[in-house]
């Protein structure tokens, strides 16, 4: 404990702890709402999207900050989008080979774009190659500013338009029937991921941000039946991975914030689908184990009344 | 016991509940609607019938403005059906969703509501009162509280009707509520669909069990991508027009169909 206190003291940690766990609590409140639409996949793409975005909206200004990367992100996710969008719609591909294309093309531009700037005559240049596998440590105080702002007014939005986004992930035709703007709402969660995925991308990278998203759901998913303590619970799931990736990180040498994070959160899941209630595996073994015993001893009962019946005759 | 309807023709009002005009829709170059026209009369018990790819379900998607259409009007009493959306209620077909989404079947039934509620409103406990009155007309008040993928299929799609219900509509569009439903839902669904006929509702229902056609509705539209027939089922739910309708398939219509008298006494 006392090392927590210790490493907690020092305001740069404090910023990185700041920032790591403000950006699990909001990607874990919208992964919720990806996973249950079925678009596990799609916080993937749009973060590996993301990265040509980003050399981009550097190229063109030769500056380093997450506002304008959130801009350049944000564009390329909606292109990704489209680009999967049109795939599905005019071809026989299904969405999860249109994802894997898009992808690995906008990776791939993306890896070629940072080359360019590693190698181009770009000032400041330094620590973008960190945005493939991400470095809190780089995190300073306007960024975690961003993250903190980003984070208040994601759960904002999902918190007023709750009703709409649970009726879209249940039943969108049905939603569409009451007339809700079903296309607008969509794009605007789409929306909500992309900014999820580029606020997390300084930290955790490009590669490993789609983890926040949809570990966390899948974990608080085994804990409840009700969409909106789930919410609560994936977030909160996140927010304990990025405390306990840097609180991690900070203790062992050299160790990279944003894998730990991901691991914590997958340990999370591990603990979750062994011991969640109902749906957790023990659990599930233990009702049948129960199941059978009750089934047993019921037709044991059965057969001792049924040979005392025979002897009283 | 339910007695024969009053004469339908004595019931039209001037609006009709649901008058639609050359619909035509087309998902790739072939239609799949093409020039659909009927007016349907108020406090009616409609089946859309036909064959697998007939239009059935995309005719109630098209009318519902859930799928875009390529030439034709809908109007519901009278106007657009997006100036009606709050008078339309909404059945979908029970695999179109994910029934182990996070939620109770009370939750469900209260998303009927949200049509009634603000922007940014949650249900309240006059609608949550409502939801229950809803579910237990479907006798499902028991189930309130259980997970929804605890359900058999008849469950839910009964969770589905008391959705519609509570949505407390004057047109109900419902796609294939009978389909692999067991007994028990098949009566309570039909017992509804009569209550709300009394209510002076109109319900439009996309069947497929030829059998009973003659028992359920009053009318009966037959669709094969334009419509085949349309008009009282007695008149409509001929040998001659089925055979049209389903062109060589159906060999086993000359026992299921009966002289439309055997509605006469048989209740529920």
């Amino acid at each position: 404990m006392e090392r927590i206190w210790s490493m907690l003291a020092d305001p740069n940690m404090q910023w990185i702890f700041l920032g790591c766990t403000l950006l699990g609590l909001s990607s874990g409140v919208i992964g919720c709402f990806s996973y249950l639409r079925k678009q596990s996949l799609m916080g993937d793409t749009l973060a590996h999207a993301a990265l040509p975005g980003i050399c981009i909206a550097f190229m063109l200004t030769g500056i380093k900050s997450i506002g304008l990367f959130l801009i350049g992100a944000g564009i390329a996710g909606i292109i990704a989008t489209f680009g999967i969008g049109y795939i599905t719609r005019n071809s026989k591909l299904k969405q999860d080979a249109a994802m894997g294309i898009v992808l690995s093309a906008f990776f791939g531009l993306g890896i070629v774009l940072l080359t360019l700037i590693q190698h181009g005559s770009y000032g400041n240049q330094a620590g973008l190659d960190k945005f493939l596998f991400g470095q809190a440590a780089s995190m300073i105080a306007s960024d975690v500013i961003t993250m903190t702002i980003v984070c208040i007014s994601l759960i904002t939005i999902c918190t007023l338009l709750f009703k709409q986004f649970k009726i879209i992930s249940f039943d969108p035709g049905f939603a569409r029937g009451l007339g809700y703007p079903v296309a607008f709402l969509e794009q605007l969660l789409m929306l909500l991921i992309v900014v999820a995925v580029v606020a997390g991308i300084q930290a955790v990278g490009v590669v490993l941000v789609a983890a926040l998203l949809i570990t966390p759901a899948v974990s608080a998913r085994y804990w409840t039946d009700r969409l909106g303590l789930m919410v609560v619970l994936s977030g909160l799931f996140g927010a304990v991975s990025g405390a306990i990736g840097t609180w991690i990180s900070a203790s062992v040498s050299n160790l990279p914030t944003g894998p730990v994070t991901v691991l914590a959160a997958t340990l999370l899941f591990v603990v979750s689908i062994l011991f969640g209630p109902q749906r957790g595996l023990v659990a599930k073994r233990l009702l049948r184990k129960s199941v059978k015993q009750r089934y047993q001893r019921e037709n044991e009962l059965q057969l001792e009344g049924s040979i005392k019946k025979e002897a009283a005759l | 016991m339910i007695q024969t309807p009053a004469p339908v023709k004595s019931r039209k009002t001037a609006v009709a509940p649901l008058s639609i005009k050359n619909l035509s829709v087309a998902y790739q170059k072939k239609p799949v609607l093409r020039n659909v026209s009927f007016e349907v009369n108020e406090g009616e018990l409609i089946g859309v019938i036909g064959p697998n790819g007939a239009g059935k379900s995309t005719l109630m998607k098209a009318a519902l403005g859930l799928i875009p259409s390529i030439g034709g009007e809908v109007l519901v009493y009278g106007k657009p059906y997006k100036q009606q959306r709050k008078v339309i209620g909404y059945v979908p077909q029970r695999e179109s969703v994910d029934w182990d989404f996070p939620t109770n079947a009370l939750d469900v039934v209260l998303m009927g509501r949200y049509g009634h509620l603000g922007w940014f409103r949650r249900p309240g406990a006059k609608d949550k009162a409502l939801a229950l009155e809803c579910l237990a007309k479907v006798g499902m008040a028991d189930y309130a509280g259980r997970q929804i993928s605890q359900l058999s299929g008849g469950q839910q799609q009964r969770v589905f009707l008391a959705r519609a219900l509570a949505q407390d509509a004057k047109l109900y569009f419902m796609d294939e509520p009978f389909a692999g439903v067991d007994a028990a839902t098949e009566k309570a669904i039909i017992t509804l669909l009569q209550e709300l006929k009394l209510q002076g509702k109109t319900v439009i229902v996309v069947h497929h069990d030829l059998a009973t056609v003659q028992d359920y509705f009053d009318s009966v539209l037959l669709l094969n991508v334009e419509v085949q027939g349309f008009g009282p089922t007695e008149q409509t739910f001929t040998q001659q027009l089925l055979q049209h309708t389903y062109g060589g398939r159906l060999a086993f219509l000359d026992r299921s169909l009966q002289p439309p008298s055997r509605l006469d006494g048989k209740g529920e």
